[in-house]
């Protein structure tokens, strides 16, 4: 018989404590299948950027291992690890994270800079000609080709987060982690984003997690959700098996 | 009858509010010293009366300033020379400042462990005034603009290098933050992001560096690293009074086109 894939995410015991704070994580263990679509929720301050951050090494871990994208770790990835693990991830803040002096298609080009001969993706005018290529069709599929020169602190809200995408999305990653991209939206543009992000997400498979503290959001966009408490999972099943009663007490600390 | 309902202080409020005896001691120390000095150095009253005629005659001796062609000339090429000094000195002081203040920005360096190395490189730059670099370098590179213009350097990356580093410290952390998750190194990050955010206060910067240099590679000469000031200080030993007045003026003219222009370009940035 052939033996499952190894899932494309797999988080052992994770812990986490920041330096002098109280553990944020106790003990997480989740695993995550190529092509889901995952929704994390959980009261503010319950860890959902910090575990989605541990995920790609942008903060060390306190205990437990990962293992993202083929690369298995522990405390933090190698050099080359880390690499290999962002190079395949986008990765989406609440905040676009843009550079506000830059044109979009600049910022767009800046999703190759991890990728060899990354000093051609500090703007858009030294990119190779394939890179500029694929920023505008990422911009296109975006719908903000028509904004590719505009500089960043000319764009609205709602256009800048999607440029973020855009950045998320140009290198054709295998996963994309959004950190609350909508908290920072009117509600009409967060669900266009988050339409957007199921639609590229489902065209292009790849595997989409995302945090919201929106109950409607988790359940209309995600497969599944995985609610964070106390440091540890308060459950993990498909969105279609979630009752009210699992709801109760996760949004209040 | 008193109103006896409003709260009154239970004593009258000292003028004196709160001078501790340490406080106090200090500020009478430091009175002391401030009439001390004024008393040893300052120009008494007397010596100010003495001391003018003597500035009167220089003056007329001053005037009117040399117009003899030959000699404006040959002060043309110096004010030339004098402003290489300060634009190479800018430009290779700027371009060293980078890599300098990228290694000591805080939360930007590649390095932290030596960010306090650089930090203290430039800090002994800026404290050493550039008169006293001046004489080092004559000394160990030799009369003339050479000098002058490591000198300008020093002096540039004594003040870009402080600059620099806090205009990149105070650079925008989001977007670093985004493009360390899409796997960009150190040097990827301070070029994309950190850089064009920046920018304006670099140039910013460049400009007022650019200004004192120009002002300082007019007095370098004195102490002989080149430029217009080795031909002033020659007219005064010489007493030629008259050349001196017409290097002043022509030094004059050049700050405050330099000062007029570098504004202009700032206004631009902003
Ligand atoms: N860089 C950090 N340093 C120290 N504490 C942090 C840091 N980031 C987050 N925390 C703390 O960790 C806890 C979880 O934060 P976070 O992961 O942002 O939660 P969430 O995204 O679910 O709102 C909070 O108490 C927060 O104060
Ligand atoms: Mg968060």
């Amino acid at each position: 018989m052939l033996s499952p894939p190894d899932p494309l995410i797999a988080v052992k015991g994770l812990a986490k404590t920041y330096p002098g704070g109280p553990p944020v994580l106790r003990d997480v263990s989740l695993s995550i299948r190529d092509g889901e679509s995952v929704a994390l929720i959980g009261a503010n301050g319950s860890g959902k950027s910090t575990l989605l951050k541990c995920l790609v090494g942008l903060h060390d871990i306190s205990g437990g291992s990962v293992a993202a994208l083929g690369e298995r770790f522990q405390t933090r990835p190698g050099a080359t690890q880390r690499r290999a693990i962002r190079r395949q991830t986008g990765f989406v803040f609440q905040h676009h994270g843009l550079v506000r002096r830059l044109s979009a298609l600049s910022n767009v080009v800046h999703g190759f800079l991890g990728q060899p001969g990354s000093w051609r993706a500090f703007c858009q005018s030294l990119a190779p000609q394939s890179w500029r290529e694929a920023a505008q069709e990422t911009l296109g599929a975006v719908n903000l080709a028509h904004k590719a020169e505009a500089r960043v602190d000319a764009l609205s809200g709602g256009q800048a987060q999607r440029v973020a995408i855009a950045r998320a999305l140009v290198g054709k990653p295998r996963l994309l982690i959004a950190d609350e991209p909508t908290a920072s939206l009117d509600p009409a543009a967060g669900h266009d984003v988050m339409g957007l992000f199921c639609e590229l997400a489902r065209n292009e498979n790849i595997t989409l997690i995302f945090t919201s503290h929106d109950m409607d959001h988790a359940q209309r966009y995600g497969e599944r959700i995985v609610a964070l408490k106390d440091g540890g999972i308060h459950f993990d099943k498909p969105s279609g098996e979630v009752r009210d009663g699992d709801l109760a007490g996760v949004f209040d600390g | 009858m008193a109103d006896t309902t409003a709260p009154r202080p239970a004593r009258p409020v000292s003028r004196f509010e709160s001078v501790s005896a340490m406080r106090f001691a200090l500020l009478v120390g430091v009175g002391a010293f401030v009439i001390a000095a004024i008393t040893d150095v300052s120009p008494s009253p007397q010596r100010v009366a003495e001391g003018m005629p003597r500035i009167l005659s220089l003056l007329d001796r001053m005037l009117p300033p040399e117009t003899d062609p030959a000699f404006l000339q040959r002060m043309g090429w110096r004010l030339v020379e004098t402003m290489q000094i300060a634009v190479a000195g800018t430009a290779i002081g700027v371009l060293l400042s980078l890599p300098i203040a990228w290694i000591s920005a805080r939360g930007v360096t590649p390095a932290p462990a030596l960010s306090y190395v650089a930090k203290g490189l430039v800090s002994l730059f800026r404290t050493v005034p550039d008169l006293v670099w001046a004489l080092i370098f004559v000394v160990s590179v030799g009369l003339g603009a050479v000098a002058g213009t490591m000198t300008i350097i020093v002096d540039t990356i004594g003040f870009c290098g402080r600059f620099f580093a806090e205009a990149m410290e105070d650079a925008d952390t989001q977007p670093q933050e985004a493009l360390a998750a899409t796997g960009a190194s150190r040097f990827n990050i301070l070029c994309a992001a950190v850089i064009p955010d920046a920018m304006p206060s670099l140039i910013n910067t460049t400009l007022f560096a650019l200004e004192m240099a120009v002002r300082s590679s007019v007095v370098l000469g004195l102490v002989g690293a080149g430029g217009i000031g080795q031909e002033l200080k020659s007219a005064f030993d010489l007493f030629q009074y008259q050349k001196a007045s017409a290097i002043i003026l022509a030094v004059f003219v050049i700050v405050l086109a330099m000062e007029w222009l570098t504004d202009r370009l700032r206004k631009q940035v902003s």
